[in-house]
């Protein structure tokens, strides 16, 4: 049994996620990831909110969380700032974390929390049957967009930047082994990274807009990925209708519950020191 | 010359959805799907690149070297959970 198998709830498997689902190719990837890091059980914290990719948790042998709807990331700010020593990893999928979680998302990031938020972005809702979600391409058809979805989608990657992630990376489940690497580093660094890990939906997604099977599913994102790397040879016209994959953003910023301890810590001692007086004067005077 | 590795598959067939995907990305057509589970049909031809085992969303196959440098037994840990791979044809 390889490493990573031991930090499974093997207990619980076989998975309740459709045959081909990519779910179980990024929770894979992460106990990949967490293998190598060797992190340990009993100070890493798994949280999810809800949805398919939400139920990955109840998969993994941690201290885990399953919250509301969209306040995956709240939950797991609350559990950063209680326990900064702990390792706080937030598994959440593309409705849960840009639609009804969005506003957290973005504060989250802004505030560059030591969080790893793993983002399975399979373009749909899966699990209340394929109604359209705001990572739906456009003009693809959905249970509530029946015609084609009118609205343009978000590019989560660019989001998480614009909004402050110190370290953002996208991979897909056919680029398994850089979304391995990928989550390995965003486990390392310290701040708000954020994983948007492109997987398919061969049962909603796949059948409503006539995209095969998952392997054919699988096809399209290695058809459709070009590496940051190589992109940035490439002139733009061939880059057309493509989406970019690999290390996106780096730039390493204080982090949050560092930066707060420090606060705390200062107020304190000016508290401990204080020798009478009018406090409010006290404050106010130095 | 050094001598060839070999390579033995694992497969957890209670797991496995038959999905498919690991059959199509084998780089060297070792596995086929036998009742809708995988089988490694052409275990000789295998690589050891772990690509089946790292892109299968159901932990449903492993790929172990076998000989001087790998495992030659199956974990203990294998059995615990009565997950034991019925298809072992190793």
């Amino acid at each position: 049994m390889s490493e990573s198998m031991k930090y499974m709830r093997q207990g619980r498997l076989p998975h309740i996620w459709c045959p081909g689902c990519g779910h179980g190719t990024v929770t894979g990837a992460l106990t990949r990831a967490i293998a190598r890091l060797k992190l340990d059980k009993n100070k890493t914290i798994i949280v999810s909110g809800i949805g398919c990719s939400s139920r990955a948790p109840g998969y993994l042998d941690f201290d885990t969380l399953h919250t509301a709807h969209g306040r995956a990331i709240a939950f797991a700010t609350g559990i950063k700032v209680a326990k900064p020593e702990l390792k706080v990893i937030v598994l959440t999928g593309d409705g849960d974390c840009t639609a009804i979680g969005g506003n957290h998302f973005i504060h989250a990031a802004r505030r560059n929390i030591d969080i790893t938020t793993i983002v399975m972005n399979n373009n749909i809702y899966g699990m209340t049957s394929g109604q359209y979600s705001p990572m739906t391409p456009k003009g693809f058809l959905a249970t509530t967009a029946p015609y084609g979805n009118v609205e343009r989608s978000f590019d989560l990657s660019k989001l998480a930047i614009a909004a402050g992630a110190t370290y953002v990376g996208r991979a897909t489940t056919y680029h398994v082994q850089l979304l391995t690497d990928l989550i390995e580093k965003a486990l390392l660094n310290k701040g708000f990274s954020v994983i948007e890990a492109v997987t398919q939906c061969p049962t909603y997604l796949g059948r409503k807009n006539k995209l095969g099977s998952a392997v054919d599913m699988l096809n399209w994102f290695k058809d459709g990925a070009v590496n940051v790397k190589a992109a940035s040879a490439l002139p733009p016209e061939r880059l057309a209708g493509k989406f970019l994959i690999g290390e996106l953003h780096a730039a390493p910023e204080p982090e949050f519950t560092e930066v707060y301890g420090n606060v705390v810590s200062q107020v304190q001692r000016k508290f401990d020191q204080f020798q009478g007086g009018v406090r409010g004067c006290e404050q106010n005077s130095d | 010359m050094a001598e060839k590795k070999t390579f033995k598959h694992i497969i957890r067939e209670k797991w496995c959805k038959g999905c498919n995907i690991c059959v199509a990305f084998c780089p060297k057509q070792v596995l086929i799907l036998k009742k809708g589970k995988v089988f490694a049909e052409h275990p000789e031809l295998c690589i050891g690149c772990h690509l089946c085992e790292f892109r299968c969303p159901d932990f449903a196959i492993e790929v172990l070297e076998e000989g001087a440098n790998g495992k030659n037994e199956r974990d203990a840990s294998d059995l615990d959970y009565a997950i034991s791979p019925e298809a072992d044809h190793a």
